[in-house]
C-alpha cells in the first residue's frame, strides 16, 4: 500500500540521489580536467576555490549566462526538445541502481535504491539507448552538415555497440539467473577459498572487457568519441547548441559514464560489497562509489593516452571483433557455468 | 507497371545526392585558414578542392617596393611557425647575388639556429598532427618541449614567434651569454622528451591504424608534384638541399637524412621524428665546434645593390625546400622576388591522398603535409 511515509521516503531518496549525482558529474568534470592536467604535465583549473573546487559551480554559471542560439534554419521543436530526450533518459537510469544494502535509519529500514524492478537490467538498456534519440535529432534538426554527420555516426555507433553489450551482460545473467540488480549483486557475496571474493570479472574477464568497451562507446568517449570528434566535426552533434542547451548534452554525458560505471561495478565488481560491510552496511555506498571511481578515472586515463578510431575501423571493430568474441563468450560462460552449478 | 518503371520509381524516392561540406576556412584542423571543398558519399571523400588566399598579404608586391635590408623582416611572416629558417634563405640569397662571404662563426651560429627552428616547427607539427588524430596530450607534451626552444630564441631574437637576428652578411649580434650552456641543456633532455612522446605513439595500434597506409604517395607522384621536404622523404627518395646543395656550414657537420619506404603518414612521421633528433646532432655538433670571431662579414656595403641579373638560392626549410627567386636591375630594390613556398606545393598533393578515403583521413593528410598558411598564401 502506498503510504505518506513510503511516499516521502521516496521522495527524499530521489532527491538526495539527484543531488548525489549532480553533484557527482559536476566533480566528475573538474576531476577530469585536473587529471588530464596532471596526465599533460600543466595545471588544470585550479584557480576558483581551494583546488578549483568552486570550478564547477563557475561552469554552470557561465552556461547559464551565456546566449541561447537557436539557428535559423533548425528545426525549432526538435533542436529545443534534443538535449531534453538525451538528458532525462540519462538521468533516470539512476533510479534502478542500487549502492547499497538495506541500512536503518531512524528505527526505519531503507533500501539503498530508489526503486527495485526484477528487470532492472532491461530499463537500464532501455533507457540508456533512448539517449541516442537525443543526439540524433540534435544533428538532424540543427541544421548544420557537421552536425549531420555527428548525429548519424553516433546511431551508427550506438546500434553496432549495444549489441557487443548486451551479449557480454548474457554471461553475467546465467550465473545470477535474474535481471534484478540486487540479485545480480547479492549473487556475488561469497568467497572462493575463503578469500577470493566471488566476482564475475574473475569467472568472466572477457565478458568484462567486453562491457567495458562497448560501454565507452556507447558513452561516446574516446577513443569512440566520433559524434562529437573536435578536429574532423568541430563538435559534432553539437556544434550548434550553446548556452544550457549544450550544458545539457554536457551533462547527459557525464550521467551516462556514471551510469557506465556502475553497471560496470554492479554487474563484474560485485556492486557495493567488500570487506565489513555485513557487520556496517554504511560501507557499502562508500566501496560502491570507490569502484565507480576507478572507472571514471580509466575514462579520463583512456582519453588522456589515446587517439581515436576512424569511423570504419570503428565499425570493424565492432562488429568483426566485439560481436563475435561476445556470442563465443556467452558459450563459454555457460559451460562454466555448468561445471560451476 | 514494369519491374523497371518500380525499380526506378524507388530509386527516385530513395534518391541520394553528395554532401558539400565546406571545411574551414574556420576549422578546428585546417592549420589556420585554409578551406577545403569535399563532396562526400556518406563518410568517403569523392572529390575535395582546397581554397586558399585567406591569409594573403602580397609579401612578394612589397618586397619589390622595398630596400633590400627592410625586406627580410618579411620573412619571418611567411612561415611563422619557422621564422628562423625562412629568413635564413632570405639572407643567403642577397648574400649569394651580392657574393659576400659570411664568417665562419656566424654560419655556425647560424646552422644551429636554424636546426632549433627546425625541432621547434616539428614538434608543433607532431603536436598538432597528433590532436588532429585524437591524442591531445602529445599536443602538450610537444608544446612543454617546444617552449623550451622558445625560451633560447627569446635571449637571442627578443621574440618567440617572429623571430629575426639574421643581417646580410652575418648576424646582428653575437650569442648571448649562457646561450651555449642553454642549448646544450635543451640538447641533454630532448631526447628522453621525444622518445616519451614516441612511446606514446609507435606502439599505440589506434595510431598505427590512422596512419599506417593513409595518405599514401608514390615516389613518382611525389616528384611530379613537386613535393619535397619530408613529404618526399617520406616516399622513399633522398632528396635533401642541406646534403644536395650544402649552404652554410652543413658540409663540415655529420647528419643523416631519414626516409620512408611506402609514402604513407606514418612513414613522413618517423621521418620527420627522426628529423628532429638529426636536427640535435647537428645543434651539438655546431655548438662544440663553434669558432670565435667576428659575427659580420667585413665588407658590406651601407647601401646594398646586388649586379643585375637573376638569382635562385633554396634552402631545406623544415616544411621542405624552400626557394627564392630574385631579379635585380641593380638598383636598391629587387625587380620581382618570388618565393617558391614549400607548403604551398605540398598541399597540392593533398587532393591525391586523400580522394577516395574517409573524412577522417582528410585531417590525418592534411596534418602530414605540415603545411603553415602564412606561407601558402603570402
Amino acid at each position: 500500500m502506498l503510504t505518506t511515509d513510503i511516499l516521502i521516503e521516496w521522495l527524499v531518496k530521489i532527491g538526495v540521489v539527484f543531488f548525489i549525482l549532480m553533484t557527482a558529474i559536476a566533480y566528475v568534470v573538474l576531476l577530469e580536467r585536473r587529471l588530464l592536467g596532471f596526465i599533460q604535465m600543466r595545471l588544470g583549473p585550479n584557480r576558483v576555490g581551494p583546488f578549483g573546487l568552486l570550478q564547477p559551480l563557475a561552469d554552470g554559471l557561465k552556461f547559464l549566462f551565456k546566449e541561447d542560439i537557436v539557428p535559423l534554419e533548425a528545426d525549432k521543436a526538435l533542436y529545443v526538445l534534443a538535449p531534453m530526450i538525451a538528458l532525462v533518459p540519462a538521468l533516470m537510469t539512476i533510479s534502478v541502481i542500487p549502492f547499497g544494502d538495506k541500512i536503518v535509519i531512524l528505527g526505519r529500514e531503507i533500501a539503498l535504491h530508489i526503486t527495485s524492478v526484477n528487470v532492472g537490467l532491461l530499463v537500464v538498456f532501455a533507457l540508456t539507448s533512448l539517449g541516442v534519440y537525443g543526439i540524433a535529432l540534435a544533428g538532424w534538426s540543427s541544421n548544420s552538415k557537421y552536425s549531420l554527420m555527428g548525429g548519424l555516426r553516433s546511431s551508427a555507433q550506438l546500434i553496432s555497440y549495444e549489441l557487443a553489450l548486451s551479449l557480454s551482460v548474457v554471461g553475467v545473467i546465467i550465473f545470477s539467473g535474474s535481471l534484478d540488480l540486487v540479485e545480480v549483486v547479492k549473487q556475488q557475496n561469497s568467497f572462493w577459498l575463503g578469500f577470493i571474493p566471488k566476482w564475475n570479472i574473475f569467472t568472466q574477464p572477457i565478458g568484462f572487457l567486453i562491457f567495458l568497451i562497448a560501454a565507452i562507446a556507447e558513452t561516446n568517449r574516446v577513443p569512440f568519441d566520433l559524434p562529437e570528434a573536435e578536429t574532423e566535426l568541430v563538435a559534432g552533434f553539437h556544434t550548434e547548441y550553446s548556452s544550457m542547451k549544450f550544458a545539457m548534452f554536457f551533462i547527459a554525458e557525464y550521467a551516462n559514464m556514471v551510469t557506465a560505471s556502475s553497471m560496470a561495478t554492479l554487474l563484474f565488481l560485485g556492486g557495493w560489497y567488500g570487506p565489513f560491510v555485513d557487520k556496517f552496511p554504511l560501507l557499502g555506498p562508500i566501496y560502491f562509489s570507490l569502484k565507480i571511481l576507478f572507472f571514471l578515472f580509466l575514462y579520463i586515463w583512456l582519453r588522456g593516452t589515446l587517439p581515436r578510431f576512424r569511423y570504419d575501423q570503428l565499425m570493424r571493430f565492432g562488429w568483426k571483433f566485439l560481436i563475435p568474441v561476445a556470442l563465443a563468450n556467452v558459450v563459454l560462460v555457460a559451460g562454466l557455468a555448468l561445471l560451476i552449478y | 507497371m514494369s519491374e523497371l518503371a518500380k525499380y526506378n520509381e524507388v530509386a527516385e524516392e530513395f534518391a541520394t545526392e553528395e554532401l558539400v561540406l565546406n571545411m574551414g576556412p574556420q576549422h578546428p584542423s585546417t592549420h589556420g585558414v585554409l578551406r577545403v571543398v569535399l563532396k562526400l558519399d556518406g563518410e568517403i571523400v569523392t572529390d575535395l578542392d582546397c581554397d586558399i588566399g585567406y591569409l594573403h598579404r602580397g609579401v612578394e608586391k612589397i618586397c619589390e617596393h622595398r630596400t633590400y635590408a627592410m625586406i627580410a623582416p618579411y620573412f619571418d611572416r611567411t612561415d611563422y611557425v619557422a621564422a628562423v629558417s625562412n629568413g635564413l634563405c632570405y639572407v643567403e640569397t642577397v648574400e649569394k647575388a651580392m657574393g659576400i662571404e659570411v664568417p665562419p662563426r656566424a654560419q655556425y651560429l647560424r646552422v644551429a639556429l636554424t636546426e632549433l627552428s627546425r625541432i621547434s616547427s616539428h614538434l608543433l607539427w607532431l603536436g598538432t598532427h597528433a590532436m588532429d588524430v585524437g591524442a591531445m596530450t602529445i599536443f602538450l607534451w610537444a608544446f612543454r618541449e617546444r617552449e623550451e626552444i622558445l625560451k633560447i630564441f627569446e635571449n637571442f631574437f627578443g621574440a618567440r614567434l617572429t623571430c629575426h637576428a639574421f643581417r646580410i652578411g652575418g648576424m646582428s649580434y653575437d650569442a648571448y651569454e649562457g646561450f651555449e650552456q642553454e642549448v646544450k641543456q635543451f640538447c641533454d633532455r630532448f631526447p628522453t622528451r621525444l622518445a616519451e612522446m614516441e612511446q606514446m605513439l609507435n606502439s599505440n595500434r589506434i595510431w598505427l591504424s590512422r596512419t599506417v597506409g593513409v595518405g599514401i604517395i608514390s615516389a613518382e607522384d611525389a616528384i611530379d608534384l613537386g613535393l619535397t621536404g619530408a613529404c618526399l622523404r617520406g616516399s622513399g627518395i633522398e632528396w635533401d638541399i642541406r646534403k644536395a646543395h650544402p649552404y652554410e656550414c652543413y658540409s663540415e657537420l655529420e647528419f643523416d637524412i631519414p626516409y620512408g619506404e611506402n609514402g604513407d603518414t606514418y612513414d613522413r612521421y618517423l621521418v620527420r621524428m627522426e628529423e628532429m633528433r638529426q636536427a640535435r646532432r647537428i645543434v651539438i655538433q655546431t655548438i662544440d665546434k663553434l669558432p670565435t670571431g667576428a659575427v659580420t662579414a667585413a665588407r658590406v656595403p651601407k647601401v646594398l645593390k646586388p649586379p643585375a641579373g637573376d638569382y635562385y638560392h633554396s634552402n631545406e626549410s623544415p616544411k621542405g625546400e624552400l626557394g627564392i627567386y630574385l631579379v635585380s636591375d641593380g638598383s636598391t630594390q629587387p625587380v620581382r622576388l618570388r618565393i617558391r613556398p614549400p607548403c604551398f606545393v605540398n598541399l597540392q598533393a593533398l587532393k591525391k591522398m586523400c580522394v577516395g578515403r574517409l573524412y577522417a583521413d582528410v585531417v590525418a593528410v592534411i596534418g602530414t603535409l605540415d603545411i603553415v598558411l602564412g606561407e601558402v598564401d603570402r
